[in-house]
Order: structure tokens, then C-alpha cells, then sequence
């Protein structure tokens, strides 16, 4: 028997990672999501004072790949190439989880009914954690686009958020895949180019040399972070495990090494998370100015050509063209771009504020709980001699 | 690989992102080596239990390549011979210097009364061999082997210890052990084998040969004329490892790898055999506790369930009700403090051996001064724990077993890493020793034994040949399988003492509890060792990521947080050693002392058997009585009398000797239950109060870290 039920329903997800200025015109949040078998179903909730939508408040069902579709609609519009692209919601990965209630299925005979149900409640347990956070981060890519000037405005989003049936957003076919491939060598060799590129705009300069390093120094955090609380959740198990053993600990002190579970669970939502989203916002950051140093070398070459062009005087007025359609469009890049690093900055500020002072009060929260535990424990078992 | 469709940007980032997870799986997998939960945590068995793996396997098969040659040089009947002097050689043997008729009660014999006279007769070989060919005469052939065999298995264990000490550096030789797994598998098994042990033996070097050969199997005819031959032998033996002692004894006893098989083997003789061998199948089949008692877990962890309620009732009820014995015995326990400290190590290579500092502050008057201190080592420890063991565990007494030897810990140790695992397992191996001893002492009777006074007080102590050889472990586990052949037996006891009845379950059960608790603990243990060490990780990097991030106050928080982390990296560790030294520790203790409880209740089995065998044997006389009544010979009857007289008396002596071994035993368990209450109280205590600690220091660390938190702007 498949000992996961198959449709978790979650109410009120919230998301935990960013803190965004929240605007009265355009409020988008998931309300609901159901998990089926081989996909999550989010209830994307929308409240508005817009004028071009139909109604004030609307839901619709939307799936992941409808999530990427959306994401994807907005690198692949050139307008947009001057703004920080909202990271993606990473894919719902449950089959780790799955696997181990299978597993815990299999291995039903050879533990006590009393272990199985411990057992099977930690996995389900750890599986609503997975859940939630999916949810979460979905919840997220939203709330960023709704809170972003210009991509609030997009017509992709208008429909994603009020179109009640299914976007029937396919997936991408082989040759579309390679296609992307090719792209994206392109694309890194470019970066490898415009990394090596010593701007003449000593805020971009500044900004590159930040991004560059600042990405690979949260992505080993977030590694580090990863592996130092999945040892912790090892840990808080053992525990739980020796305490629900009717070891010679007192009673109480099962009830205190719960806590040591949630200290883990909580330091992966405050720590890990923020510091996984800001891996992928730092990405997006960094490929915003890969498009601006993309359009400063596309400037660079149409200037050359132009001068080779009145050299020769040959198609000059076509040349002409080029080159100013590239300098205007490096300029609204490094204009936009400009405001969104800086934004970006005080966003990431405001959220590893906002983070790490509920991280700090969890702590706080959960050792002073514990504490007391164990002080009452130690009550009663000296009172015993 | 689906999602690369859907990050059509990111197609290149995936191919490097898929190097990382390789590399990350790498040190996943790592890491996940580098605490292995199970193994860890039987380290020093599984060790031993390897090296018997291999060893059987080499001794079979070199006793199997070899068996043709050594027939010449040495009649297999040799083998016979031997197996009594072997036995006997054991720790009973020691007990050799008292009369016959004491030996002769001592020994446990599970099934017939001549069985009994057999061996104690050999036991007498080795002084006089004289006295043997009478008493041989009675035993029927058919007894006479699977009876021995089961005595080989547990008792002939102990010569073979001993001579794997000789050898103690060499402990990967593998014909000394090869030749002990044979035994066993000889003594399941008939006299096809009977020769396989002599061309070990042939086939290894003389020292070694002596020892070897608890095996009984084979045809008992003739047994005692060979006697002799045997005795010559013997001499040479001796003298020739005598050299090899000056060093620890560090060869682990090998006990049963060879379990399996001879078990199933077993089984195929017990079909053929009648009954009265029955038992001594039994014991057979029974020679490996430890594989046993997994797959009773395995098999019915259900057990465990019931079981546990009992385990925390035992040692929380009694704590409350039995305080004022309690206080009585700490009184006793103030007048004697005994410390153990500086630990060092003396000599070089595979000879160094650690010594300890022994200190003893009392007020007794027993002992000369007040303070005293004496340099021993962990062979004198497991020494002075066979001395008692052998001059009390037959009498019912719960001897405290000594830690067990650890191969890769002291070879470590011996080897000279000065790394942070030797010195946890130098100062693991200490605060053991110090329980042990402390144990030791606050048994009333134990304390007054002159074996440990003089191991406390003198200066220098004689190191005994035989002392060394046993480990405690090798101790134990042959208790523990004689101890498992009883749990198996008392279904044929028909306890009718309810007491006894219940308790024999409920050790069995809390053993059974507390092993699985202590695989847990362990698995914290490691577990908690990994996180300190990955925090430690994770603080190094949030600290670099704070020198790139360009915000002040937030650099400045998250280098803060990066201290936080490191404090908190200390404070996991020093959990992880208070998980270990207070909490797995004393589980660990009391898997042993549970494991000597057992063995209490073995001895008292011994005795109930021996008592059954006597009035067993006394029914059979009246039967030949009234046989020779019936067929009128006269002639005979008087001698028929004067046995019926003297099982008679036989009888009374082992129903006496059954009732005062019960009494002790449960006088002995009533008081393990209070102490363990007592210590589980204690250490529990102890391990809350670290646990406290931890809490206050994080709230320390976290309520300093808010602020920084905050001022981010």
C-alpha cells in the first residue's frame, strides 16, 4: 500500500525568503496547492485594483512547467534584457521522499507497528516540509514579479494570473534543447569574455567584480549550509529515535529533543533557503550583466563598423542605424540596470535582515524551550533520589 | 535532466552544476563513510569477529589440505586425550589444588553424572594420572562424546586464549584462532573430523600445539592410556612461549564464526542421537550468543516492545524505594575512593602497553594506609578479574566484568598516532577501567577478596601466566554462550521459581533494549560528530561570504554569524563526547553487566543440573537394585547399595549447593538492580545537566548575535 496519501492540501503558504514592498494595485499570493502523484497543483490567487483585469480578486490552478513558462517568456523578451529576471521556482522534487516511504513500505514487516508509525510520520512530516517550501519558492518567483515596475505590467503574467484554464504550456522539443545548448556556450563563453572585460563604468565594474564573487561564496554557503543541517536532522532523529525507545531518559525529555528537530527545520527555512535563493538571484543578477556587456561589445563592433563603413563610405547610413540602435539599446540596459543592482542590494539586505533576525529568534526560542525542559527533568529525577 | 528544457538559459550552468553534484555525492558518500553509524559502534566486536572470519576460514582450510601428513606422526586418538586436560586447564583447573570431590562438584556438567567423573578425573591428569582408568570405567561410549563436546566449546575456550596471548602481537596469525573455530566445529561434528585439529596443529609451530586441542570428538575408547603421552607433551609447551608473555595480551579470543555451520551440523548428529544428549546439543548449537540474539531481534523486535516498560520501570522503581540501602552502600563506597589517572605509555612498537595510575584513598582499616597509589596495566585489570571470577562466579556472585579489549585501538595507540581518536579511545579505555574497579570495590564481598586488595596495595604484581591470556570480553562471551545454551536449557528446568523465572526473561529482554539504545546512541554520537564538523564547514564559509558582501552591517552580522556558528561547533562536539562517555558508555557497561548476569544465572543452572543429574544417576542405581533383586545376585547388591548411599548423599550435597547458589544469585541481582537504578539515576542526571549546559551556552550565543542581527540597515 502506498503509505503516502496522495493529495497533501496546504493551506496559507508563506513565503519565507524575501521581504518585498507589497502594493495594494497587485497583491498575488498562493492560497492552496494540491500535491498529486506526479505534480503540484497551486491555487495562484490574485487581488487587484488593475484596470485590465476582469475582476477584483481571481484564482487559478497553475502547475510548475506553467511557472517556467512564464520565467522563460520574460528572459526571451528583449525589453526586458535591462531588468534582474525573478529566478525561477525550482522543480517539486518529492521522489527522494517517495522513495523512502516505499522503502519504509518494504521494510514494514521487520520494525514494530510502533517504529512503522514513528517512522512514517517522520517522512510524511518531512515531506510537508518538502511541500511547503516548493510552494514557498513559487510563491516567491510571483511576488517579485508583482512587485516589479515594469514586469507587474506584462501581458505573459496578465494571463498566467486570470486565464481560468490551462495555459497548455508543452515542453520544449529536442530541437529546441539544442538549440538552448548552443546558446548557452555562446552565452558562457561571452560571460567568460565580459568577466575579462575591465568596464569603463566603475559602478558596473564594482557591481561585476561583487557579483562574480559574492555568487560563488553563497553557493558554497548554501552547500555548506545544506550538508551542516542535514547532519543536524540526522542528529534531532537519532534523538528522537532514542527517546520514543523508553530509554532511561525521563518521558520529558522526548517532549525537549522534539525541539532539537525543529531548531534543524528552522535553520533550513531561515538559513539554507535564503541562502539558496540568493544563489539563484545572484545568477539572475549576473546574467543582467551579462545582456548589458552582450550589448556594450554589440556597441563596441557597430561603432568599428561604422568607422570602417565611412572609411569605405559604403553603406554608411545602414551602419549609422546599427550602431545607434545598439547604443541606445546599451544605454536603456545600463540605465534599468543600474537601478536594479541597487535594488537588488536592498532587497538581499532587507532579506538576510529579515532572516537572520527570525533565525536568531527561533534559537533563541527553541533553546529557551528546551532549557526548561530539561531543567523540569532534572527536577524530577533528582527529586527522585 | 527534464529540467534543463525548462531553464533553456541555464543549460550550461546544469553541466556544471552536474560536476558539483558529482563532487558533492563524492564527499556525501565520504562523509557518510567517515561516521558509519553500525560498525562504529561494535567496533572492537566486528574487528575480532573478522578476524575470526578469516581465521576459521584459514584454519579449515589448512587443516583440510593438510589432514593426511600429520596422521603418522600423531594417532588421532592424541585428541582425545587432551580435551579433559585441556579443560581443565581452564579456570577451573586453577581450583585444581582442592580436593577432588570439590572439583568434581564444580564442574557443570549437562548431562550424566559419569560425564562429571570423567572430567574430573583428567582434571587430575595433570598431577596424577593414575586416578582416571576407575572412574573412566562406568561411562558408556555414547555419553562420553557429546558430552565432552559441549565442554570443549565452553570450557576449552580458555586454554585457547591463552595461548593466543602468547602470540599477542602476531594476533593475525591465524592457526591460533583457525584452531578454536575448528574445535567447535569438531565438537558439533563426529569423528570424521576428529583428526583435523592435530593437523592444525602439526602444521603450526609447537608452541602453539599444546593448547590447542580442546577437541574431544572422536571414539572415547582408550582415552586415558594416552594420557600420559599427553602429559609429556605438555611440559615443553609451556617453557617454549614463556618469552612471549612479557607482552600485553592483546590477541581478542575468537569466539564461534564458525557458528553457522556447526550449528546446522549439529543439528544432523542431535537427529541420530537419543535424548540424553540432547542438552549438550544444546549447548552446541548455542555457540554463537551474539548472532543469536540478532536474529532474535531481528526476528522479533515485537519483544523489545513489552521489554522496555520493564527496563525503565526496573531502573527508575527501585531508585525511589530502596534509598536507605542506597545510602547504606555509599557510605561504603566513601570509605573507599579510587581514582584512575595518568595514563602512559610504556615501551615501543607492538610491545608498548599502556599503564595506569591507580590511586586508592580509604579509611578501612584492611589496608595498610589511608592513600596508596600502584602503576597497572589492562592486562592486570582483566587478570584480576578472572582471579575472582574464578574463585567466585561458581558460587553465584555477579562479577564485574573489566572493558573489552580493543585491537584497533590499541594498536593505534601502540603504533603512536598521537591522533584525537587514540586519545578518546586511551581516555574511553580510563574512565572504564575506573568503573570497573569502582564496581568492583563496592561489592561487599569482592572487596574483601585478597586479590583485590593486593591489586590495589602491592607494589608489584606477579604477572601470572594465566591472567593474561583472557580478556574480559573472551570471558564474557564464553559465559554468554554457556548463558544462552541455559536460556534454551530452562525450558527443560521447568523453573519453579517464579522470581528467577521472570528475571531470567527480563535481563534477556533489557539486554536485548539496551543493545538496540546502544546502537542508536552511537549513531548520535557520529551523527553529532558530523554536524560539529560540518558547522565548522558552514562557519568558515558564511565568514567569506561575509568579507565579499559590500553591505556593512550585514558583512559585519554575518561574520558574527559565522563566530556564532564556530561556538556552536565546539558546543556539538563536546555534546558528542557527552553523549558518548555518559550516556553510551554506560549502556555499553551494562550490556556487559547485564551479559555477567547471565552468566549468574547460568551457574545456578549448572548446579540445578548437576543436582538432576545425581538424582537422575540415583534412579538408575535403584533400578539396577532392584534389577539384581529381581535376577537374584546377591553378590552384587551390596555394591549397588553402597552407590545408592552414595548418590544419595550426592544428591542432598547438589540440592544444598542448588539453594545456596540461588540464594546468592538473587541476593546478587536485587543488588545489581538497585546499583543500576542507582547509576542510570546518575548518569542521566549527569547527561541532562550537559545537555542544560549546551541550551545556556546557545542562548548566550544566539542572545548576543540578535542585536548584530537587527542593526543590519
Amino acid at each position: 500500500s502506498d503509505a503516502l496519501s496522495n493529495n497533501e492540501h496546504l493551506s496559507s503558504p508563506r513565503a519565507v525568503n524575501v521581504d518585498l514592498q507589497t502594493d495594494a494595485t497587485l497583491q498575488v499570493d498562493i492560497s492552496d496547492a494540491l500535491s498529486e502523484r506526479d505534480k503540484v497543483k497551486f491555487t495562484v490567487h490574485t487581488k487587484s485594483t488593475l484596470p485590465n483585469f476582469k475582476q477584483n480578486e481571481f484564482s487559478v490552478v497553475r502547475q510548475h512547467e506553467e511557472f517556467i513558462w512564464l520565467h522563460d517568456s520574460f528572459v526571451e523578451n528583449e525589453e526586458y534584457a535591462g531588468y534582474i529576471i525573478p529566478p525561477s521556482p525550482p522543480r517539486p522534487d518529492f521522489d527522494a521522499s517517495r522513495e523512502k516511504l516505499q522503502k519504509l513500505g518494504e521494510g514494514e514487516g521487520s520494525m514494530t507497528k510502533e517504529e512503522f508509525t514513528k517512522m512514517k510520520q517522520e517522512l510524511e512530516a518531512e515531506y510537508l516540509a518538502i511541500f511547503k517550501k516548493t510552494v514557498a519558492m513559487h510563491e516567491v518567483f510571483l511576488c517579485r514579479v508583482a512587485a516589479h515596475p515594469v514586469l507587474r505590467k506584462d501581458l505573459n503574467f496578465h494571463v498566467f494570473l486570470e486565464y481560468n484554464q490551462d495555459l497548455s504550456v508543452r515542453g520544449k522539443n529536442k530541437k529546441e534543447k539544442l538549440e538552448d545548448f548552443f546558446k548557452n556556450v555562446v552565452k558562457s563563453a561571452d560571460g567568460v569574455l565580459v568577466a575579462g572585460v575591465k568596464d569603463v563604468d566603475d559602478f558596473f565594474e564594482h557591481e561585476k567584480t561583487f557579483l562574480l564573487e559574492y555568487h560563488n561564496r553563497v553557493k558554497d554557503s548554501s552547500a555548506k549550509s545544506d550538508r551542516m543541517i542535514r547532519s543536524h536532522k540526522s542528529a534531532a532523529d537519532d534523538i528522537n529515535r532514542i527517546a520514543s525507545t523508553h530509554s532511561p531518559l525521563p518521558l520529558l525529555f522526548s517532549n525537549s529533543q522534539k525541539i532539537e528537530a525543529r531548531v534543524a527545520a528552522d535553520e533550513d527555512l531561515k538559513l539554507a533557503d535564503l541562502l539558496k535563493y540568493y544563489l539563484r538571484e545572484s545568477q539572475a543578477a549576473k546574467d543582467l550583466l551579462y545582456r548589458r556587456g552582450r550589448a556594450l561589445v554589440d556597441y563596441e563592433n557597430a561603432n568599428k563598423a561604422l568607422d570602417k563603413a565611412r572609411a569605405k563610405n559604403k553603406d554608411v547610413l545602414q551602419a549609422e542605424t546599427t550602431q545607434q540602435v545598439c547604443c541606445q539599446k546599451f544605454e536603456k540596459i545600463s540605465e534599468s540596470a543600474k537601478q536594479e543592482l541597487i535594488d537588488f542590494k536592498t532587497r538581499r539586505v532587507a532579506a538576510f535582515r529579515k532572516n537572520l533576525v527570525e533565525l536568531a529568534e527561533l534559537e533563541l526560542k527553541h533553546a529557551k524551550g528546551n532549557l526548561q525542559l530539561l531543567q523540569s527533568c532534572l527536577g524530577v529525577l533528582k527529586g527522585d533520589t | 535532466m527534464s529540467l534543463c528544457h525548462f531553464y533553456p538559459s541555464l543549460v550550461i550552468k546544469f553541466f556544471r552544476v552536474c560536476v558539483c553534484v558529482c563532487v558533492e555525492l563524492k564527499m556525501a558518500a565520504s562523509s557518510e563513510r567517515s561516521p558509519p553509524p553500525f560498525p562504529d559502534s561494535e567496533e572492537p566486536e566486528l574487528l575480532e569477529d573478522s578476524d575470526e572470519g578469516a581465521d576459521a576460514f584459514t584454519g579449515t582450510s589448512i587443516s583440510e589440505m593438510d589432514s593426511p601428513s600429520p596422521d603418522s606422526t600423531r594417532p588421532p586418538k592424541d585428541i582425545f586425550n587432551e580435551p579433559p586436560e585441556d579443560i581443565f586447564s581452564d579456570p577451573l583447573s586453577n581450583i585444581n589444588s582442592e580436593p577432588q570431590k570439590k572439583v568434581d562438584a564444580k564442574i557443570p556438567s549437562p548431562s550424566s553424572d559419569e560425564a562429571v567423573d570423567l572430567f574430573s578425573d583428567p582434571l587430575d591428569d595433570d598431577s596424577e594420572v593414575m586416578s582416571s582408568p576407575e572412574v573412566q570405567n562406568p561411562m558408556p561410549d555414547l555419553l562420553n562424546e557429546p558430552v565432552e563436546a559441549p565442554k570443549s566449546d565452553v570450557l576449552g575456550e580458555p586454554p585457547v586464549h591463552r595461548d593466543a596471548a602468547r602470540q599477542q602481537d602476531v594476533f593475525e596469525d591465524p592457526p591460533k584462532s583457525s584452531s578454536k573455530s575448528s574445535s567447535v566445529k569438531k565438537a558439533a561434528s563426529s569423528e570424521m573430523f576428529g583428526d583435523d585439529d592435530d593437523d592444525e596443529d602439526l602444521f603450526k609451530e609447537p608452541p602453539k600445539v599444546v593448547t590447542k586441542k580442546p577437541q574431544p570428538s572422536g571414539p572415547p575408547v582408550d582415552v586415558f592410556t594416552e594420557v600420559k603421552s599427553d602429559v609429556k607433551v605438555k611440559p615443553q609447551v609451556k617453557d617454549d612461549p614463556t618469552d612471549l608473555f612479557a607482552e600485553e595480551a592483546l590477541t581478542a579470543p575468537a569466539p564461534k564464526p564458525s557458528a553457522g555451520s556447526s550449528s546446522s551440523r549439529t543439528n544432523g548428529v542431535h537427529s541420530e542421537e537419543q535424548d540424553l544428549f540432547s542438552e549438550a546439543t544444546v549447548e552446541l548449537s548455542l555457540d554463537s550468543p551474539r548472532n543469536d540474539r540478532k536474529n532474535k531481534d531481528a526476528v522479533k523486535p515485537s519483544v523489545s516492545a513489552p521489554a522496555a516498560p520493564v527496563a525503565s520501570s526496573s531502573s527508575k522503581a527501585p531508585s525511589k524505594t530502596l534509598k536507605e540501602l542506597e545510602e547504606e552502600e555509599s557510605e561504603d563506597k566513601f570509605d573507599l575512593n579510587i581514582s584512575i589517572t595518568n595514563p602512559e605509555k610504556v615501551g615501543d612498537g607492538m610491545n608498548a602497553y599502556m599503564a595506569y595510575k591507580v590511586s586508592t584513598q580509604t579509611s578501612l582499616t584492611m589496608f595498610r594506609s589511608k592513600t596508596f597509589t600502584v602503576r597497572r596495566r589492562f592486562s592486570d585489570f582483566l587478570g584480576l578479574f578472572e582471579k575472582l571470577s574464578e574463585k567466585h562466579s561458581q558460587n553465584g556472585y555477579l562479577i564485574p566484568p573489566p572493558p573489552e579489549k580493543s585491537i584497533l585501538g590499541m594498536t593505534k595507540v601502540k603504533v603512536g598516532k598521537e591522533d584525537p581518536s587514540s586519545a578518546e579511545f586511551v581516555e574511553r579505555r580510563r574512565a572504564a577501567l575506573e568503573r570497573y574497579l569502582q564496581r568492583v570495590v563496592s561489592h561487599p564481598s569482592l572487596l574483601q577478596d585478597p586479590d583485590v586488595r593486593e591489586f590495589l596495595e602491592k607494589e608489584e604484581l606477579p604477572r601470572a601466566v594465566s591472567t593474561q591470556a583472557l580478556s574480559g570480553a573472551g570471558f564474557l562471551k564464553m559465559l554468554n554462550k554457556a548463558t544462552d545454551a541455559v536460556s534454551k536449557m530452562t525450558i527443560k528446568m521447568n523453573e519453579q521459581d517464579v522470581w528467577f523465572d521472570e528475571k531470567i526473561q527480563d535481563v534477556e529482554n533489557e539486554e536485548q533494549h539496551l543493545r538496540k539504545l546502544h546502537v542508536m546512541v552511537e549513531s548520535l554520537v557520529n551523527h553529532r560528530k558530523e554536524l560539529s564538523g560540518n558547522t565548522a564547514v558552514f562557519a568558515k564559509s558564511v565568514a567569506m561570504l561575509g568579507s565579499s558582501e559590500d553591505n556593512t552591517a550585514l558583512s559585519r552580522a554575518l561574520s558574527q554569524l559565522a563566530e556564532v556558528e564556530d561556538r556552536i561547533e565546539q558546543l556539538h562536539q563536546e555534546q558528542a563526547s557527552n553523549d558518548f562517555f555518559t550516556f553510551s558508555e554506560l549502556l555499553a557497561d551494562y550490556i556487559r553487566l547485564l551479559g555477567a548476569v547471565r552468566g549468574c544465572f547460568d551457574q545456578r543452572m549448572k548446579a540445578w543440573q548437576r543436582w538432576q543429574d545425581a538424582e537422575n544417576m540415583l534412579q538408575k542405581k535403584r533400578e539396577a537394585e532392584a534389577k539384581l533383586l529381581w535376577a537374584n545376585k546377591p553378590d552384587k547388591l551390596q555394591q549397588a547399595k553402597d552407590e545408592i548411599t552414595e548418590w544419595e548423599a550426592k544428591v542432598t550435597q547438589y540440592e544444598r549447593e542448588f539453594e545456596r547458589i540461588s540464594a546468592t544469585v538473587r541476593k546478587e541481582v536485587i543488588r545489581f538492580d538497585k546499583e543500576k537504578a542507582r547509576d542510570f539515576n546518575r548518569q542521566v542526571i549527569k547527561y541532562l545537566e550537559s545537555l542544560l549546559h549546551s541550551q545556556q551556552q546557545l542562548i548566550k550565543y544566539w542572545d548576543a548575535f540578535l542585536p548584530e542581527a537587527k542593526a543590519i540597515v
